[in-house]
């Protein structure tokens, strides 16, 4: 796959790894209850899902990336981190 | 059925091969069913064999949306063996691989279990140790595990490289010799035909889009073929474990990965056993046809694509080579993909749903080729009598939440991190 | 002249001759031995798709077997054998598998070879001898391969007329263009039918290509389309078996291309009547090829058999060339424009087809043939078939294409994609066909030639229940030889349309994968097939290491000293007397690959508390602590210290072992999960060297060094040793009064001198790995990978009571869950041997015979006293302490009798690490 990195432009995948879906995250003030539903089930679609992937082996920024399953077909890319904040 | 024989085949010579019937019917789905497994894999076929002839239960289906075998059961590297660490997983796996010492009688259906050996490899005195450790634990609990210095592994496989100055040498291994390969699609095909002969209706073509519901109890399925009743529905389709359960509303502990497999051209033999190591991810053992089949490291992100990563399967190549420098010039004809469970410990789930009369299999991650007869067997009983059978009780769905994860590698949750 | 040998016969070929092309050039028709009859084969094909022709090329380490005769040129002193035949090709005993072809039906071995596993692993012995067809070298290979990235605008597959125009024109357009063709020359079916664009046409659209800036890639195969316009490409700098120029035999492209143009158009397809396989059945574009490139008729005494008109050519090529067409069949019932015309200058028959052939001396010597009802036999040596085209549609299939189908040619062509790929050319516009269902004995009929599968193998596998086509592929094994189906795909779905009573669109296909022709391994490996891919990362201090001749121990990527073997001491002698030095007096040893993170900003302590189970945010500045960490289940993932160097400064070191992955759990946590915070989390594990030095005489060594009293026990201070600045931990693993000296890596090698130097003064010295083992244990420190395994909680290894009570860091949510304090769990207990030594790894149980209870995660021995002690997890072990147990481990015949205790052997009560 190739990625558009939001701070270097597109690079091909082997520069990146990827990390967890945004629907494992854990808020750090959920109860226990629900921390441990989040951690422990997945969504899993074929199709779209939100995921978080690391530039790694480039700039080593965190982003979101919107792929689909089956197609590969990206549709969102969205930095994250400190300088993306509002 | 017509049983299959060496005679069988003589008479066959005479005649052209043409008193054959089918292995499997090709029936039309009844009103309803007692049972409904969902997904045509070897673990469905299976469990439709056991209900049939352990549980005595006749009124089975097993709708398989494509063809039956089509899914992770046709495209696995077909490694047997029941070497985990762990007790639970252990002794699941064992309870299988003495079921596959006489599958092919047991079936009528030759699925060539051939106990080769594997090998894990180790790579330094910390593996070794590791190695002692596993093998241990196995022959404590009564399965074969045998330690092998370099030497003897050299003997067994004079192709590895045994330097001393290899980035990772062979210091030994450990090697289970009642493991060893299977034909994938045979196990498919022969629990089909074995459960087919008890009237368990095998029914292609048909997928399942969704679940008929009485409040928390399951009636049955919607189907492309139709509305079909059922006592009660197993899910069965490791690998779209996640959108089929979503179906029903549930969420699971599994995420999909591709896993990929390749095969070289048939070359006369050359590779004896099962070779495996863990500081070289990867698995290699040669087919009766003489293909050098080839695994690795999973592609590390979701994915249902069946379509693996070129980064991915050449890193498995250049480490496969590093054990075995003979393989440089052998060519890869297929590479193929399978979408794998990975469940979020590493072991598989077998058992009941909070959906009454729904049940699931699935979460096999990359080992479920092995665990078809003991799948079958639990999962059979499970659903035969509603609750589950000794060997399975640890591999309920609800263990993630109660914290009893059986975590072999003990990497956590996060099957990326496997 | 180009001499080559072939069987270790020396034959002579032209410059620019295919393997294929010279064998044939010198009168040799037999070239191999089908897989699972043995039956003699031929030269079917001049190209890529060729199933029978396969002979072992190159000698030694560089040896390929399997290689198509259709697609090596041949070199001087080229080295042939054919394969997969005993005691020779011309007289293969394993042929008499032939005679029980009617036995060895398809899918027989599901039928029979009953009994017990090893009874199947007899009869396997043989199958698996017979099967394989040539043999693999068993020596390293000489050669290397290299790898390489590339982009462009426009990547053109293909350089026949279409592929050609297609790159001029993007060329022309001021693209970046790569155009790659398999084969050693341009034109492609432009050398076969040379008309208005000949050969200078090819030469000058080349020229104008290269003089634009485009590159062209000669013998070199785009064998797999991937993701988002990735395409590789296998390129040969050697032909399979020569020694490469450059020392480099081949090179993987990666290509991410802003378009890819496939001009990769079609393969011819065999025809389908019995012992179609014979030596001297040629596909016509093939026989065409021979005559027309290489000036090679392949035969004398020519019938042609078509159901289309190009075959028409090949009668022309031949005729120019002398041989004789004793006939040309055409399978179409009218006759058409082409064949008129060529009914001027041959026997011409319409409605006629090949029912079966007969040989002599494994040639072709007659055609028996179907004349609307008449059966007639022509003595030919060489019967030329056009069974129609198959567009190569597998890059586009790879990409995601969707298929057309052409009715008239009876072909699928691409229709759309998911990438920005076009088909271009011939793939495009097969050639219309007519198209006769098989009416010859089906037995032996073949459709996959390399696997000798019959179209009888698919009525059976139909009549057995294996009806889609992947089961069919699967039971008969049809589509999976070496040329992975290219001639036989068609055939079969023919027939298997032709059962199911429905057009070959609704029959399915099955999936085109990669690669398009197969690849040698080693390529896919490149560089990587030395080490396995795995980097070695190098200690800042590695040649004071080196120049002691440790032995090394590996630890990830890095390798570290294990031990200082003076003399001609053991292992295990050389850890003892260093760890006896650490305990008597002083050691010292290399701690650089530590995990190390410097958090700082006004959040940090705060960030710290997110991520460590202790309380951090009480540390006065200038001290330290234990303190350890919970993946997010609450499972204890790492521990190590925490440091509060400056108010808002502090420096957390973790396990090296799960370096890696703390820096990425960190990262996700600050750029994640805690955006907010005012914090900055480096990671500086090789940014300091780091030397630990431990011993009762430490202090006094550090204090000589730094000229001021060395901090108290858990608290730090910056200093200066041999002019160099460094950070001085007071910190204990071994159990004894110890420091942790940081320095920046690149002002190390001083430092370690120095200390070093005092050290030794002092009746001391270094210390590897596993000295440091036997302190820990002895001292019932944990490790990360051994007692911290990822199964156990802070409970289970009695870290519990120092676990933040304030909550709010990661895992303290999966605490909670009800297993976790429920009976039954692992918990850290010590292991006293009673009788005999504990080996490490072994298992715990109450009896033998009895399942394990626990194992033993870490043995060493008593270092100053005797005895053999270890650390383990025990079931409930907490409660079990002064229980006795057996140790056993089956695996090496070894057994002791020990004791459960405490998890600690040494000082007890802290008074050696403190002042």
């Amino acid at each position: 796959m190739q990625f558009a990195c939001p701070h270097c432009g597109p690079r091909a995948q082997g520069e990146f790894t990827y990390e967890r879906t945004v629907d494992s995250v854990v808020p750090l003030d959920a109860v226990p209850e629900a921390a441990m539903a989040t951690l422990f089930t997945r969504n899993n679609p074929r199709g779209d899902d939100e995921e978080i992937w690391r530039h790694t082996f480039g700039c080593r920024a965190w982003m979101v990336i919107t792929r689909h399953r089956i197609t590969n077909e990206i549709t969102a890319v969205r930095a994250v981190g400190p300088d993306a904040m509002p | 059925m017509s049983r299959y024989s060496a005679f069988g085949l003589l008479r066959g010579a005479l005649n052209g091969q043409k008193h054959w019937q089918p292995a499997w019917r090709d029936p039309e789905p009844k009103a309803s069913y007692d049972i409904i497994i969902i997904g045509g894999g070897g673990h469905g076929l299976a469990t439709a064999y056991y209900l049939a002839k352990v549980h005595g239960l006749r009124n089975i289906a097993v709708l398989e949306k494509g063809w039956i075998g089509g899914g992770n059961t046709g495209r696995n590297t077909t490694i047997v063996r029941s070497n985990y660490r762990l007790k639970p997983l252990h002794n699941f796996f064992e309870f299988g691989l003495k079921m596959w010492e006489h599958l092919s009688d047991e079936l009528n259906y030759n699925v060539m279990f051939s106990p080769r050996g594997a090998i894990l490899l180790g790579h330094s005195d910390a593996d070794m140790t590791k190695l002692a450790e596993r093998g241990d634990a196995l022959r404590c609990d009564g399965i074969d595990a045998d330690l092998m210095s370099r030497d003897e592994v050299a003997k067994l496989e004079p192709l590895l490289d045994i330097s001393r100055t290899a980035r990772f040498p062979i210091e030994g291994g450990l090697i289970q010799r009642r493991g060893g390969t299977a034909r994938h699609d045979a196990v498919a095909w022969g629990y089909a035909r074995g459960a087919d002969s008890f009237g368990v209706d095998i029914i292609q073509k048909c997928e399942v889009t969704g679940f008929i519901r009485d409040g928390n109890t399951v009636v049955g399925v919607e189907t492309t073929r139709g509305r079909i009743g059922a006592g009660r529905v197993g899910i069965c389709v490791a690998g779209n474990s996640g959108h089929v359960a979503g179906l029903a509303g549930l969420k699971l502990p599994i995420e999909s990965q591709t896993l990929q497999a390749m095969v070289t051209e048939g070359v006369k033999p050359m590779i004896n056993s099962v070779i495996m190591s863990q500081s070289l991810h990867c698995y290699i053992s040669q087919s009766d046809k003489g293909g050098i089949v080839f695994g690795g490291d999973p592609d590390n992100w979701p994915s249902y694509a069946q379509r693996g990563h070129t980064m991915v399967m050449e890193g498995a190549v250049a480490q496969g080579l590093a054990l075995i420098p003979a393989l440089s010039r052998l060519r890869m004809v297929r590479t193929w993909s399978g979408v794998t469970d990975m469940s979020f410990d590493g072991a598989p789930i077998i058992g009941e749903t909070p959906i009454k009369n729904l049940f699931l299999n699935g979460g096999w991650c990359y080992g479920g080729f092995k665990a078809t007869p003991a799948s079958g067997w639990t999962y059979a009983h499970t659903l035969a009598t509603g609750s589950p059978h000794a060997l399975n009780a640890p591999f309920a769905l609800d263990r993630f939440a109660k914290g009893a994860t059986i975590d072999e590698t003990g990497s956590g949750p996060m099957p990326n991190s496997r | 002249m180009i001499n080559f040998t072939f069987d270790g016969k020396t034959y002579q070929a032209e410059e620019g001759d295919t393997l294929a092309a010279a064998l044939l050039r010198n009168g040799i028709g037999l070239v191999g031995r089908s897989f699972k009859y043995h039956r003699p084969r031929g030269i079917m094909t001049a190209g890529v798709e060729e199933p029978n022709a396969l002979v072992t090329v190159g000698e030694g380490g560089r040896s390929e077997p399997n290689t198509r005769a259709t697609d090596v040129f041949v070199y001087e002193g080229l080295v042939a054998k054919s394969q997969n035949r005993w005691p020779n090709l011309a007289l293969d005993f394993g042929a008499v598998l032939g005679l029980a072809a009617p036995i060895l039906s398809a899918g027989f071995y599901y039928k029979t070879f009953f009994g017990s596993a090893k009874r199947w692993m007899f009869y396997e012995y043989f199958i698996r001898k017979a099967a394989g067809l040539g043999d693999a070298p068993t020596q390293a290979d000489p050669d290397r391969f290299s790898q390489r990235a590339a982009f462009c605008d426009v990547l053109v597959v293909g350089a026949g007329p279409a592929g050609l125009s297609a790159a001029l024109e993007a060329a022309e357009a001021g693209k970046r263009v790569i155009l790659v063709e398999q084969d050693a020359i341009l034109g492609a079916s432009l050398i076969r039918d040379p008309q208005t664009l000949n050969q200078a046409w090819i030469d000058a659209t080349a020229a104008r290509i290269t003089a634009l800036g485009a590159r062209i890639l000669m013998r070199t195969t785009a064998s797999g389309y991937w993701e988002h316009d990735l395409v590789t490409l296998t390129q040969r700098n050697a032909e399979p078996g020569q020694v490469p120029p450059t020392g480099i035999a081949q090179r993987l492209w990666h290509v991410r291309a802003g378009q890819v143009i496939l001009a990769t158009g079609s393969i011819e397809r065999p025809m389908t009547f019995a012992n179609n396989d014979r030596p001297g059945v040629m596909l016509s574009q093939a026989v065409r090829t021979y005559v027309r490139r290489f000036g090679v008729a392949p035969g004398k005494r020519v019938v042609i058999a078509t159901n289309n008109d190009d075959a028409y050519k090949t009668a022309h090529a031949l005729r120019e060339v002398g041989a004789e067409i004793v006939a040309i069949l055409d399978a179409r019932p009218e006759i058409s424009d082409v064949a008129r015309d060529a009914q001027l200058k041959f026997r011409v028959h319409t409605n006629s087809l090949p029912i079966s052939t007969k040989g002599a001396k494994h040639c072709l010597r007659s055609v028996e043939v179907d004349i609307w009802t008449e059966r007639v036999v022509y003595v030919a040596d060489l019967l030329a078939v056009s069974g129609g085209f198959t567009p190569v549609i597998h890059l586009h299939m790879q990409a995601g294409g969707t298929l057309d189908w052409n009715e008239a040619a009876q072909a699928f062509v691409p229709a759309k994609s998911r990438q920005n790929v076009t088909t271009i050319g011939g793939a495009t516009s097969p050639d219309p066909i007519f198209a006769v269902a098989p009416v010859s004995d089906p037995t032996k009929s073949f459709i996959d030639f390399q696997n000798d599968v019959t179209l009888a193998d698919v009525d059976l596998a139909w009549a057995e229940g294996y009806r889609s086509v992947e089961h069919l592929k699967r039971y008969t094994t049809l589509g999976m030889a070496t040329d992975q189906g290219k001639l036989s795909n068609m055939a079969a779905l023919g027939r298997l349309a032709e059962k199911q009573g429905v057009a070959i669109p609704e029959a399915g296909l099955t999936t085109f994968r990669p690669p398009y022709t197969p690849v040698t391994m080693g390529l896919l490996a490149g560089a990587g097939a030395k080490d396995g891919g795995a980097h070695v990362r190098r200690l800042a201090l590695y040649d004071l290491h080196a120049a002691k001749n440790p032995i090394w121990q590996p630890l990830g990527y890095w390798f570290r000293p294990r031990a200082y073997p003076i003399g001609g001491e053991t292992l295990a002698q050389a850890a003892l007397r260093e760890a006896n030095a650490v305990r008597s007096a002083v050691g010292m040893t290399d701690v650089s690959t530590l995990a190390k993170f410097e958090v700082s900003g006004p959040d940090a302590a705060a960030f710290l508390e997110i991520i460590c189970a202790t309380s951090v945010s009480k540390l006065a500045v200038g001290r330290g602590r234990y303190t350890f960490m919970l993946r997010e289940d609450g499972m204890v993932f790492d521990d190590g210290t925490v440091w509060r160097l400056a108010e808002n400064r502090y420096l957390l070191t973790s396990s090296t072992g799960g370096a890696d992955r703390m820096a990425t759990h960190i990262s996700y946590v600050r750029q994640y999960l805690c955006p907010h915070l005012r914090v900055s989390a480096v990671n500086v594990q090789e940014h300091y060297a780091g030397i630990a030095i431990a011993g009762p005489t430490a202090k006094a060594v550090l204090a000589s060094l730094i000229g001021e009293e060395p901090p108290r026990h858990m608290s730090t201070v910056a200093a200066k040793i041999a002019g160099v600045p460094v950070l001085v931990l007071a910190a204990s693993y071994s159990g004894d009064r110890a420091f942790e000296v940081y320095v920046e890596a690149t002002h190390a090698t001083p430092v370690w001198a120095a200390l070093e130097e005092a050290v030794t003064a002092k009746g001391g010295c270094l210390y590897g790995m596993e000295a440091m083992e036997f302190l820990r244990i002895e001292k019932g420190h944990l490790v990360v990978g051994g007692e911290i395994d990822g199964r156990m909680t802070p409970h289970d290894l009695a870290l519990d009571k120092m676990l933040n009570k304030a909550g709010g860091h990661i895992g303290a949510s999966g605490l909670s869950r009800p297993a976790f304090s429920e009976p039954g769990r692992p918990q850290l207990v010590g292991l006293e041997a009673i009788q005999g030594n504990i080996p490490e790894g072994s298992m715990l149980v109450t009896a033998e015979g009895e399942s394990p209870q626990g194992h033993v995660s870490a043995a060493a021995f008593r270092i100053v006293e005797s005895g053999s002690i270890a650390l383990g997890q025990l079931t409930d072990g907490f409660a079990r302490h002064g229980e006795e147990l057996i140790v056993t481990s089956p695996t090496r015949n070894q057994q002791a009798r020990v004791r459960v205790t405490a998890p600690h052997f040494y000082d007890t009560a802290g008074a050696r690490y403190r002042d």
